[in-house]
């Protein structure tokens, strides 16, 4: 019994954080462009994540005749199904998890790795210029940015001695990860931001040059779909860069570990939109030159000094 | 590098400045009397329509929006017979305020003027046709110039000289 | 749990049949994705969650992804007429006779293994580790030459020559 709500908690957090935040990112960007922002439904405007979804549903859901049916109704589905999966291996709080899986890193890459899937199919389905040409890019980018995101991560493993994100939060009791894994942290949040394509590296919804990209003849609850695919990857990327950089839900103990942990998430959720605000979108070729040239060599030197260093000490 | 970082420190700090953001069905923003908004067809200050049909705002309109026939009352006094102007195609460029050389068409600074049905943006004379004189007070056009329409003799305007005897043009 | 396996196990091969006899390219990539994560699952319930978690990163995640990147780049389409004149049903008959006497065989050959019980420990990502580096480290160092001949082939092929002039301004 207990654990149907956990698992219906980690299930509802998750998507109404998201939700949430589209609400959260459109106030925190007005903020930072000196604007008001959305305040008139609701106190605060607190009503427009519920006025919006309910005008996404309301809203024509129209498949082109053109496109290829099955796999355009498909695509959006793969991105949801993918992060929400991946939320089942991030604890929460002591006790607060659906599964402790000893490939829990593995597990999350894994997962990433398929959500590719949905841009790209959808990018291919919708037969058009615009999002093929977005689809292209977004494999080219995810695929870079998979695989230096999973060489930053295997420095935190080392120094854990583990692929579960539960004994990885246990090993940061005496410090958090960031310190001994600075470099790591870097690169990991940088591939975060191309993998969640947010902004700067949104090269494959780049409204100004590909109307919307890969998601450009999705309309309805297809498009919120995607939509809210985004955010739920934002809150997904934060809450994995908490548990394994920030000490998940270790905090001081005059309040429950799920608020430290959700608190954190928070605070990386804002800078991911604070990134989102201030940096303009690099091209295309720059952004795979600084892959290749800059990250990877980077990830590959952090995993060897740490590697050093802890044959050094053991 | 460095850049970036500072970038995004800056872009921090405007969380902390006021916005610039007026608050608008609460809060009218000031106008300058110079706005460009809703188009309006004044009198003189006799209380006489300005227009004298000649249709140069027509010809002087980006998006043809303006359209009018002429026509002339018992005194020969020409006007509009009709004037409409679409204000669903009039982009408030101010060219036909420019081109008119009795001040008749004016812009004035209201810009509350949405419908809901399109049709409805089609303004008649009756609807553009205000009782004042608009931004120039004063001004008669028949005054400066033009015909004798009870104000003033033929050539006896201001800046006018009078009217040239065709027939001591003999060389 | 050996409910799973089997149901793993079916739709492994039906989405593997449907890839290769589709005529659709794209939807044809998608069934062998759908095969190589049941058979990811199927790696899962025989306690190697971490070849598993390896099948869906490496296999279904990047390979795929590049093979999809490729199809979408030629634009390939319906299967084309041309191809279906080429097979005609008699070319079948060889390879399928062929075929059967290898299942034979290898049912035969099945029928006379000793039953071998498998998932009687998991074997965790240390494991494989420890024994990729000790035991079949000679295996791991000549794939990694491999892999880097593949490395340095695709940068000699994707280098460009740093040009000087402008384009319009080169001799043809
Ligand atoms: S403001 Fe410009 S567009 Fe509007 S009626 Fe006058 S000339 Fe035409
Ligand atoms: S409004 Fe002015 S420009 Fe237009 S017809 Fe009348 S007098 Fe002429």
């Amino acid at each position: 019994m207990e654990y149907i709500f956990i698992i219906l908690g980690v299930l509802l957090i998750p998507l109404s954080i998201a939700a949430g935040l589209i609400w959260v990112e459109r106030r925190l960007l007005s903020f930072w462009q000196d604007r008001l922002g959305p305040n008139r439904v609701g106190p605060f405007g607190l009503f427009q994540v519920i006025a919006d979804t309910v005008k996404l549903f309301f809203k024509e859901d129209w498949i082109p005749p053109f496109s290829d049916k099955p796999v355009f109704v498909m695509a959006p589905g793969i991105v949801m199904i993918t992060m929400l999966l991946t939320f089942s291996v991030i604890p929460f709080g002591p006790g607060f998890y659906v599964l402790d899986s000893n490939i829990g890193i593995l597990f999350f890459l894994g997962n990433s790795s398929l959500g590719v899937y949905s841009i790209v199919l959808g990018g291919w389905a919708s037969n058009n210029k615009y999002s093929l040409i977005g689809a292209m890019r977004a494999s080219a980018q995810m695929l870079t940015y998979e695989v230096f995101m999973g060489l930053s991560l295997m420095g935190v493993v080392m120094l854990a001695d583990s692929f579960s994100f539960y004994s990885i939060v246990q090993a940061q009791k005496n410090g958090w990860f960031i310190f001994p894994q600075f470099i790591g942290f870097l690169v990991f949040f940088i591939a975060a931001l191309a993998e969640t394509h947010r902004l700067p590296f949104d090269i494959p919804e780049a409204e100004g040059e590909l109307v919307a990209g890969y998601h450009s003849e999705y309309s309805g609850m297809k498009f919120g779909m995607f939509f809210v695919g985004e955010y739920l990857g934002v809150t997904l990327m934060s809450a994995i860069i908490t548990t394994l950089f920030f000490g998940g839900w270790l905090g001081p103990s005059f309040l429950p570990p799920v608020f430290w942990f959700l608190f954190k998430t928070f605070i990386l959720i804002c800078v991911f939109i604070l990134l989102r605000a201030s940096l303009p979108r690099p091209r295309y070729d720059q952004l795979m030159e600084f892959g290749w040239k800059i990250l990877l060599p980077l990830a590959l030197l952090n995993l060897l000094i740490t590697g050093a260093i802890l044959i050094f000490i053991k | 590098m460095f850049s970036i970082l500072r970038t995004i420190w800056l872009i921090f700090l405007h969380i902390f400045h006021k916005p610039e953001t007026i608050e608008y069905p609460e809060k009218k923003p000031y106008l300058p009397p110079r706005y460009r908004g809703r188009i309006v067809l004044t009198r003189d200050a006799d209380h006489n329509e300005r227009c004298v049909a000649c249709n140069l705002c027509a010809v002087a309109c980006p998006v043809d929006c303006i359209s009018l026939q002429a026509t002339e009352d018992e005194t020969g006094r020409r006007y509009p017979e009709f004037f409409r102007i679409n204000f669903s195609r009039c982009i408030f460029c101010g060219f036909c305020e420019e081109a008119c050389p009795t001040y008749a068409i004016q812009l004035i600074p209201d810009f509350e003027m949405a419908e809901y049905d399109r049709q409805n943006m089609v303004y008649e004379k009756e609807h553009l046709l205000i009782e004042g004189e608009g931004k120039y007070h004063g001004y008669n056009f028949y005054q400066q110039a033009g015909v004798d329409m009870g104000v003033k003799g033929k050539g006896e305007g201001l800046n006018e000289e009078l009217p040239v005897d065709v027939n001591d043009l003999m060389p | 749990m050996e409910v799973f396996f089997y149901i793993a196990a079916v739709i492994a091969i039906i989405s593997t049949i449907m890839a290769i006899s589709g005529r659709n390219a794209i939807h044809s990539l998608l069934f062998l994705i759908l095969s190589l994560l049941a058979i990811s699952v199927v790696f899962y319930l025989l306690d190697a969650p971490f070849i598993a978690a390896l099948e869906v990163i490496i296999y279904a995640g990047a390979i795929m992804v590049l093979f999809i990147f490729v199809t979408m780049m030629l634009n390939i389409g319906l299967e084309e007429k041309q191809e279906k004149s080429w097979i005609n049903p008699r070319m079948w008959i060889i390879p399928s006779i062929l075929a059967s006497i290898l299942l034979v065989d290898l049912l035969l050959a099945l029928k006379n293994m000793p039953t071998v019980v498998v998932g009687k420990q998991v074997i965790l990502p240390k494991q494989v580790g420890i024994s990729l580096f000790s035991t079949y480290l000679l295996a791991v160092e000549i794939a990694a030459i491999l892999l880097m001949a593949g490395v340095i082939g695709a940068y000699h092929l994707g280098s460009q020559k740093k040009k000087v002039l402008h384009r319009f301004l080169e001799k043809k």
